[in-house]
């Protein structure tokens, strides 16, 4: 008991960031299932620029060969001699590959990519932090680095080769290679995502006949990341790539490619972890719309259906967004989401919180937009902002929806004035709407009633449900009974001892 | 029906409509929850005219909504707005809106099945989009035992499609329900369709469909005759337990018993894959294995289980006891005292209990206490005694561990142990940890030692309580710390009960009483609330001469809860004195105290 120190005593709860210090300690993984035995140990051959010529090629595959060999990181100590001999021979590789002309004859290929599989391609070890947060915690690395990284760095020089022959290369580098490849961006190490990003754009880029594989199969990692695992770490770097495939399509649009837009990355927005790669994602979307502008209303409809309703950050994300999309849209376009998107965002500027809607106004183009339409906008937004001005809190905001006020004001005063003097009938109305409405569900309830009591075994077609708001009222009244361990513990005791008890002082 | 049939005048179709339409998705939402009240107000006519076509037409809206609405409708008889719905993205909706639509094929006569019911079935299988697809899976297994043969061969059919589908999404959702399909179809179908498509899922190129085979191959193996299983699943199955990828691995470890194959696959091929997840150098699978080795061992066939076990799998959990990952630990520690009834008293006190002792000093608090936690089961094989020594200093640092809630598992095990180590042990080596936990710094451990100390007391009696516990926690009434003063009257209020009127009139009641004048009001108000408590163990004498002057006195203290509890008290003791043949009743003392707190 003497051990521990006095804060630990206290509250008995280890502090994050204690926690978060102990796993940095251990935060490299890896997961090299060995099929192979024991590693034999490596004899170090002769360096490539020594060999003769006619040596050369058969002395590069042996190098590639030797490097198939994987060795243990997670034990630092083990075949030490061997791994440095591997690291210098996967050095030399890259050199080689990277200086020399003429070293990738066609049968080198398989040599190279069998080389390359057998280092990188592996099924990513279990997360060691099993509620990982990527906008928190420390990512764990992977141990094997040292060797992996050069495997990798050799990878991109091949590809970059101007000897490299995507004709050749596609028989090994095919749809599986690339399957595999796409499943390590799962990585949790940013450096081999950062990697993995540069290599497949080239992959992209040069082999024609996997664009349309490769397209699907990210779809597939992005509907899977929605819909099923809620987890995948290179969401980011995927869309960083897309960014750029979606600018080099031709127009007009596909309808696999408006469909990509529409049904993955529209809900992309609903992630958790949007905060991770919003900035890319919105790049994509602004992308599509500059492309083909007719697609701005049902974006803006998608983006309206997965609006926040309490996550704050990533309202301002797509407010952000929004934005962004408004910076390049069509006066035309403009007209046709105007009345649903201004809807929100008169809910947007009425939030008691948060005003990132109002700088929607020192927006040049915008308010442009917005002057040429004043008729349909105004009566939308005029609501939230007049109670505000009343009612918020907040001075500078206040000041703030004075000046949106004004600046409104001035495209249409007419209107605004009747908006003004109507006010006060309109809220009257919506509140007689709604005791209609309360009446309405009364009368409903009480034939429910009757007609359950007339036709108790009547349940086909038309059953009875239990009323929703009893229950609810049940389960409240239940969590106020509930005593759980922890509020027991903090709550030491139940009133202030200070002031009632002169003596305790020497207490705990 | 007749008074079912709604009244145009009361409710227009166009006004229940506005409300499923409304703008306020909260509003919405209500409404929608309600979808039984609005079609009860249109009548079955109208809610199949005009209701329906709107459902099925306007499912564009927000998921929750959308959740809402496939679960209602599955109180109804209403096929095409399902449909819609189990195209949806969203899981969740498309979950409910299958689920919905197994419920209301049991309500589909054979007939009906097939002409509406296996329609919608195909189009959702032969969808565009993936949703659709998904959603077939599930539905398959609901139609199939209730249709003719040539309606049968078109399910079988769409099933195998959907295992080979393009997309991965279609594929796991298809060996998920692989295991559900199988046990309704005929057994030749099982192994001529069923294995193959087992087969091809086991080995697809995604991981996360291997896995989901692995699942279904417990179902499949169950349903083959013994002769089958080792043509058809064993291939299949050596293969995943060495699978390249640790989630398949770990499948195999916590889905597969050896119950579904019989002895022979057991010995050669079950033992030694269980051997090598025991060995896997991933601690997930480890951990996974380690915590079915109990299970494993016990269904291992009894001719030669004892032989298996010994050499075989004792070896590895020799090892997984010094693993580098606590959860393997934990998971080995949490089952391994399971194994002492399966080897007996002298290969127990030979070869386990060295690795008890060993887990029981481990450095990691779950180990330990994961074992102290299955004492039961050695206390059964070799006694305790053996263990005694040993246990002492791991139960003692656990119980003074830094971290409450591991001081609070401990102590949920006490009255356990006591049961276990008999009296006398316990009063020599355990009773001053018990009486330490009372003036613990945590309140949550003061209150767990309190309800210890009462269940010690139904184990051991009351005039164990007497001579033990009582003296102790009553001389806590004079202790300096108010918190400390407190715990004496919690004690008293959890022990009255057990140690009878008796004990609590002459021992508890005058320490009680004299609490009374305590200068710490949380005391006093503690006195007034102790009184109530124990009213019903005291007789009548003392409650009139003794607590209600007492009360009566409190009832006028210059503080206002002090002052509201002994009301609270006051008024049940009369009840009480009015009532004297219901003494037994317990006071609705829950209510009460919720009431402030």
């Amino acid at each position: 008991m003497s051990a521990i120190s006095a804060s630990e005593k206290v509250d008995g709860f280890t502090r994050k960031s204690m926690r978060k210090a102990q796993k940095q300690r251990k935060s490299q993984g890896s997961s090299q299932y060995r099929t192979q035995s024991a590693p034999v140990e490596l004899s170090p051959l002769p360096q490539l620029k020594d060999a003769p010529s006619t040596e050369q090629q058969e002395l590069f595959t042996k190098k590639l060969q030797q490097c198939c060999m994987l060795f243990d990181f997670l034990d630092s100590v083990m075949d030490l001699k061997s791994k440095e001999i591997k690291r210098a021979t996967l050095n030399e590789l890259v050199d080689y590959v990277s200086t020399n002309r003429g070293v990738l004859v066609e049968s080198t290929y398989p040599e190279i990519t069998n080389m390359i599989c057998t280092n990188i391609f592996r099924t990513l070890p279990p997360s060691d932090n099993p509620d990982f947060d990527p906008e928190e915690d420390e990512p764990t690395l992977e141990a094997s680095w040292p060797h992996v990284q050069l495997v990798y760095e050799f990878l991109l020089r091949f590809l970059e080769n101007p000897d490299f022959q995507p004709s050749i290369a596609k028989r090994h580098i095919d749809q599986k290679f690339v399957l595999q490849l796409l499943e390590l961006f799962d990585s949790e190490d940013p450096r081999e995502r950062d990697f993995l990003k540069t290599i497949l754009h080239r992959i992209y880029g040069k082999f024609l006949g996997l664009r349309a594989f490769i397209r699907k199969q990210i779809n597939n990692i992005f509907l899977r990341f929605i819909y099923e695992t809620e987890h995948f770490n290179g969401v980011a770097e995927l869309l960083e790539i897309l960014g750029s495939i979606i600018n080099g399509f031709a127009l007009p649009l596909k309808a696999e490619h408006k469909q990509f837009l529409m049904k993955v990355l529209i809900p992309l927005h609903t992630a958790k972890g949007l905060a991770l790669f919003h900035a890319q994602l919105a790049y994509c979307v602004v992308q599509f719309l500059e492309k083909d502008p007719t697609l701005t209303e049902p974006v803006i409809r998608g983006l309206l259906k997965f609006w926040p309703k309490t996550c704050s950050q990533k309202e301002v994300m797509f407010l952000g967004e929004i934005e962004e999309i408004l910076d390049v849209i069509e006066p035309t376009q403009f007209k046709k989401i105007q009345e649903p998107l201004f809807k929100q965002i008169s809910k947007c500027v009425a939030n008691p919180h948060f005003q990132r809607a109002l700088y929607f106004w020192n927006n040049e183009y915008i308010l442009s937009l917005i002057e040429e339409n004043i008729d349909k906008v105004l009566p939308i937004m005029f609501g939230s902002l007049y109670r505000i001005s009343k009612e918020h809190w907040n001075p500078t905001i206040v000041a703030l929806v004075y000046n949106v006020l004004k600046t409104l004001m001035e495209m249409n005063c007419t209107l605004f004035d009747e908006l003004t003097s109507s006010y006060k009938a309109d809220r009257q109305q919506e509140k007689k709407k709604e005791q209609e409405r309360d009446e309405l569900w009364k009368k409903l309830d009480e034939l429910r009633l009757s007609n359950t009591n007339l036709f108790q075994n009547n349940s086909r077609g038309l059953p009875c449900v239990q009323n929703n708001n009893n229950n609810n009222n049940n389960n409240s009244n239940n969590d106020n009974q509930d005593k759980s361990a922890e509020a027991a513990a903090v709550a030491t005791d139940n009133k202030g001892p200070e002031v009632k008890d002169p003596d305790v002082s020497v207490a705990a | 029906m007749a008074g079912a049939d709604g009244d145009d005048s009361l409710y227009p179709i166009a006004v229940l409509i506005d409300e499923l339409r409304n703008e306020d998705v909260q509003l919405r939402l209500n409404s929608i929850k309600k979808l039984s009240t609005i079609a009860l107000a249109l009548g079955v006519e109208r809610t199949r005219t005009e209701l329906l076509p709107f459902l099925t037409d306007t499912i564009y809206d927000e998921d929750e909504v959308l959740l809402a609405l496939a679960e209602q409708l599955g109180n109804f008889t209403m096929l095409p707005p399902l449909e819609s719905l189990a195209t949806v993205e969203e899981t969740v909706v498309r979950d409910k809106a299958v689920e919905s639509l197994r419920k209301i094929s049991q309500e589909h006569s054979p007939v009906d099945l097939e002409v509406h019911f296996e329609p919608l079935v195909k189009r959702l299988a032969s969808g565009d989009w993936f949703t659709s697809r998904t959603s077939a899976c599930g539905l398959f297994s609901v139609c199939y035992p209730r249709v003719s043969s040539t309606v049968k061969a078109e399910i079988r059919q769409h099933f195998r499609t959907l295992c080979s589908d393009d997309t991965p999404m279609v594929r796991r959702a298809a060996a998920s329900k692989l295991g559900e399909f199988a046990k309704v179809l005929e057994l030749d179908y099982v192994k001529s369709d069923i294995i193959s498509l087992f087969t091809a899922l086991a080995s697809d190129e995604q991981d996360s469909v291997r896995l989901l085979a692995v699942e279904a191959c417990v179902s499949i193996a169950t349903l083959l005759p013994q002769e089958d299983l080792e043509t058809l699943v064993m291939p299949t199955l050596r293969q995943a337990a060495e699978d390249k990828s640790w989630r398949v691995r770990y499948m195999v470890a916590d889905k597969f018993s050896e119950k579904a194959v019989g002895p022979e696959i057991t010995k050669n091929d079950l033992v030694p894959a269980f051997q090598n997840l025991l060995k896997d150098c991933e601690a997930e699978v480890r951990a996974a294995a380690a915590n079915k080795v109990k299970e494993f061992c016990e269904n291992l066939p009894e001719d030669n289980r004892e032989q298996i076990i010994m050499t075989h799998i004792l070896p590895c959990v020799k090892e997984l006891v010094s693993d580098t990952n606590q959860h393997v630990k934990s998971a080995l520690a949490s089952v391994i005292m399971g194994l002492s009834t399966i080897l007996g008293k002298d290969n127990t006190i030979e070869h386990l209990l060295p690795l008890f002792l060993a887990q029981l000093k481990d450095e990691c608090p779950e180990v330990r206490l994961n074992i102290i936690s299955n004492l039961d089961c050695v206390n059964e094989v070799i006694g305790i005694r053996q263990l005694s020594q040993s246990l002492l200093p791991a139960i003692v640092e656990l119980a003074e561990d830094a971290k409450w809630r591991v001081r609070l598992a401990i102590i949920e095990y006490m009255p356990l142990l006591a049961g276990q180590l008999g009296v006398e042990f316990f009063d020599e080596k355990l009773n001053t940890l018990c009486m330490a936990w009372l003036i613990d710094h945590v309140y949550a451990i003061r209150e767990a030692a309190t309800c210890n100390l009462m269940k010690l007391v139904e184990k051991f009696g009351a005039e164990w309580a007497q001579n033990t516990i009582v003296p102790k926690v009553l001389g806590m009434a004079n202790d300096p710390n108010y918190l400390h003063r407190m715990t004496t009257l919690f004690c008293i209020n959890a022990l009255s009960e057990a140690c009878g009127q008796d004990i609590t009139t002459k021992q508890m009641l005058p320490v009680v009483l004299k609490m009374s004048n305590d200068q710490v009001a949380n005391v006093r108000f503690n006195v007034a609330k102790s009184l109530q408590k124990i009213g019903p163990v005291l007789d009548s004498n003392a409650l009139q001469t003794e607590v209600k002057p007492v009360l009566e006195k409190l009832a006028t203290d210059t503080d206002m809860d002090v002052k509201y509890f002994a009301q609270e008290a006051i008024s049940d003791v009369k009840l009480r004195s009015t009532n004297q043949s219901s003494a037994q009743d317990r006071p609705p003392l829950a209510a009460l105290q919720n009431k402030v707190f």
